[in-house]
């Protein structure tokens, strides 16, 4: 029966499901662009503020150059927690959840933007309790350091959400942030690929197979371009 | 309301590359196939073309490419007495989806096992005593001579690039010399070494070791394989694992078979169609064709005479077990084999670090690598170390993506100004010299059907209870330090070594080689497949994949893979069309 | 086994009963009539994509309109079913249909009217043997007058000569057969050859390029100063037969040429293309004017970054997988607009039986702006030795704004 479908493409489409047949459907002219950054919001101005100080402090501005906060990587963050990723569209969400061993990985019953939102107000609340009523991001380096050094050391926990998990997932979103094509919001002006030397959305190094060694300087470049790109 | 679709000849269910390799063969005969494939179409340049795939944040963090864990995932533990929770995304392992499955975004590591690996039970045992009696180690049932000119096609449709070692029982130098003997070199030279790899070169010859070029299915030149297909030369981009190729140059089912197999008439694929079960007859002893479901809800009844399932490991595993095919295993009293003799990878290795001298990583290729197999398998005297197999160490310069990559040196804090420093600092001026393991069998690790949590269509999940073995520890300790002494070798200011230690963790990403599940063996009370890959219980049914490795060797399986795939698919066309049943005589 | 009958052999071809008048016909004259229509490449333009083969409907786009082409399988209601071998020959010999109306130029007859009777005759028996598909053709889209046939006398007046293909003694055989295949059956000028205001071919710019659909063809003429002066008769059989050779690939609608029909021919047959188009000499051209240095730097950055990975750095390409930019023909047409167009929305390679992998270049419309895309087209129509000149922001704003609509949802 299909052998009379011969030569001619055959595409029966039943929404996404489709039945291919007879051809290649490659096709010239579509090209599946990058989501590429919103600018959504889904922090509070007082979440917002508080992560700005976070992702400084993991990634801080010093002598070696810019950091966290001057690559927008509260941005990235902020539209990343607002679309799919924070959503966790494309996590197992289902329950029930348990708090399960460190090789089980993830397992708090929200999604990324929830657990966020959770981990930001304990984190607040532990700062104003002990810190005369002050937020995080009101703290001295210092002593913001200081807190983020118990987390990780599992020293501080929060009510309700798992601070190591909080802190993982901080610093997961941090380093997407930092180190991400510039098209998702993050690494502003290429700061962070600038500052390891990445070169960036490349696609052909043959050029430089011979290199022995020695330092390569490319200009690094992200997906929508660089400034070289332009005429004017 | 099931609708029942006129029959086909063949169905096959997933469509990477097993799948299109049995398609392209059985097609060849006339046969009207199928493929029914539960993810999306994909092709170069509509999917992954080189204006978007190098996207790390996409492709490999959002995980755009792979199987949503939103819709099915696999639980997991470590042992028998723990609770398995979900997988609530991937972590350790990235199964694919869509046409080209995981073909699509793997490295390109093409290798062949040893001769020895297939009969590991009967060889070491042989040779060093009985194994311990947890070890469900056995024979593959099938030899490495039977499957070398299967592993020869599949180098030929990919233009895999590399130096023989052992041309027809000749050694050869600069190859690897404990391979199997093979019939041919290989169909391209090896790709272009970079400064690590000389590196490499340099301290494990220093050694007394004997370091090759790995095999390589990203093209070291322009190829045209035997059906006429194209594949362009890598261009080195460092975007291979996880991604899709942009550039035609790596190996997968859309670069090497599809150009040809999709303009058959006798040909047809179904994207975005879920098989949820191997339809049986009253006798439970024929498959009467596949139940699949669309992304409407529809639900359609597809009838075939042969039966193929040609998706991931897990995946064929778990339809085994949900259509009530074969005995589900049970650790507690040995019975049942379907899951049985789960296995995975064992990885470790050393970051090198140098002071004056750029890597450069990112001019990388997923198989661009120098390796050394004198500790693989039983190429060595495993007297007295208290473990058998052993793995390839190798230096691979697959890449340098900064999300996925900040290598630091011992004792760098996490975060803070003194991590981004050595970040900075050690970036573009390391290496890594990794050992890949093998994993042998174990009566603990195994794969049955969750209690408690089920997917989008309301059916358990997977569950996985694994843990490395004695034998897999002791086997990567001695591997971890060869890795140590090759790293100190290779000129840089210090090293950093990532020995396996403490549980399998099933976050870190290690590698995608889970094997096991539906094991190939010699007779029905061994195994779920014969040595042609057919069903014990089910003749008119095959299982495709590394879910018949018995046990995992310390190679990456798909060249493995492949080769099973054409031995069996030479089988079912030679033997089975003529007179289908059973290929051996329980 | 020459006295078997086509209705035999022809039913075992495609599986379907036949019109009654076919049974008439021998086997051999049936497969003399397929290999003309490959010669023609009649599938191309009376099969609308995706749909049956030679049942029309497709639509041309003409400077004038659309054309939908005529249902060829032998219908009776639809297509060919009532047509008698002598209204066929009109129809190819004169333009002109059954029932005595001029046809649309569109249908190349001003070429087909260079075939002798006997190669039509064969043409209209392989196409008796094909399997009728009911399928009415739409209505044209054409402004009045043009709408109203009657003004096709006029044009016929004006610039049809039927004659037949007349073989110039002073030539070899295989030159003859060359420009007999070229000037009449495969009407190469029909997109080779730049049109006058009525649509008909400027007669003094012969093969040296035309446009149509948003494309430039390029200038075919084989000679000096042609536009395929440094290809060689290999290099042009190579091209025919299997889509791409060391200089170039074949996408747009050449490839649908080559699918169709010069993969199919024989090789003596495209030799003597070949021959016949190396022996016209091309017109001299005058050196365009000199890039801007700034859009070269910004085109030599936006090259090394976006294209290099498969045209190479240096613009060698990967000979028959990725075309070669220095020197290529396209790229140094004085008319820019494929390789604006290539830019702008990527090109498909046409898979053949030669090479079945349809390697594909990415569309950059959504990734480069106009002067991005001007300046990377400057760079590789100005750099390695090419000369084809300068483009501006606005050609391609033009060309973006005329191809939107087929841009598809992306677009």
């Amino acid at each position: 029966m299909a052998a009379l479908l011969g030569s001619a493409p055959v595409i029966v489409p039943s929404a996404l499901s489709k039945t291919l047949s007879g051809s290649i459907p490659w096709i010239a002219g579509t090209s599946p662009a990058p989501r590429g950054f919103g600018g959504q919001r889904f922090f509070t101005a007082a979440e917002r503020r508080c992560v700005d100080a976070l992702v400084a402090r993991l990634i801080p501005a010093d002598e070696l150059g810019p950091g966290a906060r001057e690559a927008g990587v509260v941005d990235f963050i902020d539209d990343q927690l607002a679309g799919p990723f924070g959503r966790g569209e494309r996590w197992y969400m289902m329950g029930p959840f348990a708090d399960g061993l460190e090789t089980q990985g993830y397992q708090s019953e929200q999604p990324p933007a929830g657990l966020y939102r959770a981990a930001l107000a304990e984190l607040d609340a532990h700062c104003r309790a002990h810190f005369q009523d002050r937020l995080f991001a009101d703290l001295s380096e210092a002593e913001q350091d200081a807190i983020l050094g118990r987390i990780e050391g599992e020293d501080l926990e929060f009510a309700g959400v798992s601070a190591s998990a909080f802190f993982a997932l901080l610093q997961e979103t941090t380093i997407e942030g930092f180190f991400c094509d510039p098209v998702h919001g993050g690494n502003r002006d290429m700061i962070g690929w600038r500052l390891v030397g990445f070169p960036g959305a490349r696609y052909d190094y043959r050029d430089y197979l011979n290199h022995n060694g020695a330092a390569i300087s490319i200009e690094p470049v992200g997906l929508s371009g660089r400034a070289a790109w332009n005429v004017d | 309301m099931t609708r029942k679709l006129p029959p086909v000849d063949v169905v096959l269910v997933g469509f990477g590359w097993t799948g299109a390799i049995l398609a392209q063969e059985l097609t060849q005969d006339g046969l009207q196939v199928l493929a029914i494939e539960r993810g999306a179409w994909r092709d170069t340049p509509s999917h992954f073309p080189t204006t978007v795939a190098q996207d790390e944040l996409r492709w490999y963090w959002r995980k755009e490419m792979f199987q949503s864990t939103a819709r099915e995932t696999l639980t997991f533990r470590n042992s028998r007495g723990e609770t398995a929770l979900p997988m609530r995304r991937w972590g350790s392992f990235l199964p694919g989806e869509g046409v080209g499955g995981g073909g699509v975004h793997w490295n390109g590591q093409t290798w062949r096992f040893l001769p020895s690996d297939f009969v590991a039970a009967s060889h070491n045992a042989g040779r060093y005593g009985p194994l311990g009696p947890e070890m469900t180690v056995q024979d593959y049932g099938v030899t490495y001579d039977e499957l070398e000119p299967h592993y020869d096609r599949f180098e030929k449709l990919c233009g895999i690039g590399g130096r023989a070692g052992n041309l027809n029982g000749e050694i050869r130098a600069g190859g690897n010399p404990f391979e199997g003997p093979r019939s041919a070199e290989y169909p391209n030279p090896p790709m272009h070494m970079t400064f690590a790899q000389h590196r490499f070169e340099a301290a494990t010859g220093e050694l007394g070791l004997k370091p090759f070029p790995g095999p390589s299915a990203n093209m070291s030149q322009p190829y045209v394989n035997p059906l006429g297909c194209q594949l362009a030369p890598c261009t080195y981009c460092g975007f291979c694992e996880k991604y899709g190729c942009g550039n035609y140059s790596k190996a997968s089912a859309q670069t090497t078979i599809l150009p040809v197999l999709m303009r058959k008439p006798n040909f047809s694929v179904k994207t975005h169609n879920e098989v949820l079960q191997v339809k049986l007859d009253s006798t439970g002893r024929r498959a009467t064709g596949v139940i699949h479901v669309d992304q409407n809800g529809e639900e359609y009844e597809q009838p075939a005479d042969l039966v193929i399932l040609c998706a991931y490991q897990l995946s064929n595993t778990r339809l085994m077990m949900l259509s009530g095919i074969g005995e589900i295993y049970d650790p507690a009293t040995g019975d049942g084999l379907v899951g049985k003799n789960y296995c995975y990878q064992v990885m470790s290795g050393a970051d090198v670090f140098f002071d004056d001298k750029y890597t450069n990583e990112f001019v990388g290729a997923g198989a661009l690598g120098m390796c050394v197999d004198d500790y693989n398998g039983d190429n060595f005297d495993h007297s007295g170390l208290g473990f058998i197999g052993g793995g390839y160490i190798a230096c691979w310069t697959t890449h340098s993506r900064p999300i996925e990559r900040q290598r630091t040196p011992e004792g760098t804090p996490t975060w803070g100004s003194a991590w981004k420093k050595a970040v900075a600092e050690n970036f573009l001026k390391s290496t890594n010299v990794g050992a890949h393991g093998a994993s042998m069998a174990h009566a603990g690790n195994h794969l049955d059907l969750d209690p408690t949590y089920t997917d989008v269509y309301g059916r358990p999940l997977m569950r996985m209870t694994f843990d490395f073995t004695a034998n897999d520890r002791a086997m990567s300790v001695f591997l971890t330090e060869r890795v140590r002494e090759i790293a100190e070798r290779m000129g840089g200011r210090e090293i950093r070594l990532n020995p396996r230690e403490g549980p399998y963790d099933s976050m870190p990403y290690q590698t995608t080689h889970n094997t096991g599940g539906t094991i190939m063996g010699t007779n029905p009370s061994n195994s779920v497949v014969n040595r042609y890959l057919q069903s014990w219980d089910v003749p008119n049914l095959f299982v495709m994949g590394a879910g018949v490795f018995p046990q995992n060797a310390g190679y990456n399986p798909t060249g493995t893979v492949a080769a099973l795939a054409y031995w069996s698919a030479d089988a079912i066309r030679a033997r089975y069309l003529r007179n289908p049943g059973p290929l051996v005589q329980a | 086994m020459a006295c078997c009958s086509a209705a035999v052999l022809a039913g075992a071809l495609v599986g379907e009963p036949l019109p009654a008048r076919a049974q008439e016909t021998l086997y051999p004259q049936v497969e003399r009539g397929r290999y003309v229509l490959v010669t023609g490449n009649c599938q191309g333009c009376h099969t609308e994509p995706g749909d049956e083969p030679f049942a029309g409907g497709r639509g041309l786009e003409t400077p004038f309109g659309t054309i939908y082409t005529p249902n060829i399988t032998f219908e009776p209601e639809t297509g060919l079913g009532r047509w008698s071998r002598d209204d066929f020959w009109r129809a190819m010999h004169e333009g002109m249909a059954p029932d005595g109306s001029r046809l649309y130029p569109a249908f190349p007859y001003p070429h087909f009217a260079r075939m002798p009777r006997d190669e039509v005759d064969a043409l209209y028996d392989y196409l008796s043997t094909l399997p009728p598909v009911k399928k009415k053709k739409p209505d044209n889209e054409l402004p009045w007058p043009l709408s109203w046939r009657v003004s096709l006398a006029g044009w016929q007046w004006m610039f049809f000569r039927p004659e037949p293909f007349q073989p110039d003694p002073r030539k070899s055989d295989q030159w003859n057969r060359g420009a007999y295949l070229v000037e009449g059956p495969g009407h190469c000028a029909g997109c080779h050859t730049e049109k006058n205001l009525a649509g008909a071919d400027k007669e003094d710019r012969h093969l040296m390029g035309g446009q149509l659909e948003n494309w430039a063809a390029p200038d075919i003429r084989g000679g000096a100063n042609g536009g395929l002066a440094h290809w060689s008769e290999d290099d042009i059989v190579e091209f025919l037969k299997t889509g791409r050779n060391a200089r170039t690939a074949a996408f747009s609608i050449m490839s649908e040429v080559i699918e169709l029909s010069t993969q199919h021919m024989v090789d003596e047959d495209l030799r003597a293309i070949a021959v016949y188009l190396k022996d016209m000499e091309g017109e001299e051209r005058a050196a365009p004017p000199a890039p801007d240095r700034a859009v070269m730097e910004a085109g030599a950055a936006i090259y090394f970054d976006n294209c290099s990975a498969c045209h190479v750095s240096d613009g060698s390409g990967v000979p028959r997988f990725f075309a070669p930019l220095a020197g290529s023909g396209k790229v140094n047409n004085e008319d820019a607009t494929t390789v604006i167009r290539v830019i702008l929305e990527g090109a498909r390679a046409v898979p053949t039986k030669a090479h079945p992998t349809p390697l594909t270049m990415p569309a950059f419309h959504w990734k480069l702006t106009d002067a991005q895309i001007a300046a990377v087209a400057t760079y590789v129509r100005s750099s390695w030795g090419n000369h084809g000149g300068p483009v501006s922001a606005s050609d391609v704003a033009d060309l973006r704004k005329r191809l939107a609509e087929g841009l598809g949802p992306q677009g």
